[in-house]
């Protein structure tokens, strides 16, 4: 049987929070569908290559996908890693920002033709703990925190970025979270993450966490020394089983 | 780990960027993942000007051991030059010399 495996592919412009026009990576498959959807949420680094990669990976396995460009507004159109430069440099990106951003996102794939109208988020790095945040905050299906930090935890002495601690938030999550975190992580350390699964344990939420031995922070990044390949398969393994369950149709 | 500590200070110079030399305002010091260093971790430096955009931007990054070298390079070359010889404040250069 020949499965007919076509994808688009592009750089799109959406409405992020405050009515902006931002840019966004975008890749679905070319199919009737119905289709669920996934927003990745970028690491720190930026919206880079690696994440476009991400983006694709998600449409070649049966979702329309799409990643917001977090820097859109403080570096239109610069290099990935000069964006976030200048991001770090302005503190971050702020968390009502993310939100109305990744909002749009949703929106933008609940309107394609093919969407069954279900939306995951999947952040990886500070885009761990804004998936989080997006689970707490708006309409999604399910969310995918891969080693975020400070969800938990306090943040080390003069902390410059627009970032606080969110594990309150545990007991206003709307769908189901998956967490994957590596052992020899520091930021989120295995205490930060035991005390995130007891707020969540405690609320009664439904999560799933997957913790990896000899893998620290950055398991995922193909491109980076942190990259642990057992961890990372197992990891994508999890992760379409979960978006299987709560997104498919 | 995403240490996302950072040291931001305001310096004065010039440095070479992919369209030629341009004025240095602002250096941004931070200990985080590299984008090209084989490392997990390096000690990473920007010599920036934000004025011109994003792009205006130098960056190095270093291991722990390279960074507290540069700093004792520094030190020693500047302690055998005349004191105040490269300073902003030198006579006839400058300015703030002008000024």
């Amino acid at each position: 049987m020949t499965v007919y495996d076509a994808l688009l592919a592009e750089t799109v412009t959406i409405t992020g929070a405050d009515g902006d026009q931002i840019e966004a990576y975008a890749a679905r498959p070319l199919n009737a569908g119905p289709l669920g959807g996934v927003v990745v949420i970028h690491h720190m680094p930026g919206y880079d290559i690696q994440t476009k990669e991400i983006v694709r990976r998600f449409a070649a396995e049966g979702y329309n996908a799409i990643c917001p460009n977090l820097y859109s507004r403080e570096a239109p159109g610069a290099a990935p890693e000069d964006a976030a430069a200048t991001a770090r440099a302005n503190g971050g990106v702020p968390d009502e920002r993310l939100l109305g951003d990744v909002e749009g996102a949703a929106r933008w794939l609940r309107a394609l033709p093919n969407a069954n109208g279900k939306v995951g988020t999947i952040g990886y790095c500070s885009g761990g703990r804004q998936a989080f945040l997006t689970a707490a905050k708006l309409d999604i299906q399910a969310a995918v925190d891969c080693y975020g930090a400070f969800v938990t935890g306090t943040p080390p002495e003069g902390f410059p970025l627009q970032v606080s601690p969110i594990g309150h938030l545990s007991k206003d999550l709307r769908c189901p979270l998956l967490g994957l975190f590596g052992n020899e992580d520091q930021y989120p350390s295995p205490e930060a993450v035991d005390e995130l699964e007891g707020l969540l344990k405690e609320a009664g939420k439904d999560y799933e966490f997957h913790r990896y031995d000899n893998a620290g922070h950055a398991f995922f990044a193909v491109n980076r020394p942190s990259y642990r390949p057992e961890a990372a398969n197992d990891g994508w393994a999890r992760i379409l089983a979960f978006y299987g369950r709560t997104l498919a149709s | 780990m995403c240490t996302y500590l950072t040291e931001q200070i305001e310096i004065e110079g010039s440095g070479r960027g992919r369209e030629g030399y341009f004025p240095l305002t602002r250096a941004m010091v931070y200990v985080d993942h590299p984008q090209h260093a084989p490392f997990e971790h390096t000690v990473n430096i920007d010599f920036l000007n934000p004025e011109q955009g994003p792009g205006a931007r130098i960056p190095v990054e270093l291991t722990e051991e390279a960074a507290l070298a540069l700093i004792e390079a520094i030190r020693n070359t500047l302690a055998t030059a005349p004191p105040g010889l490269a300073s902003a404040n030198a006579k006839g250069h400058g300015a703030s010399a002008a000024a």
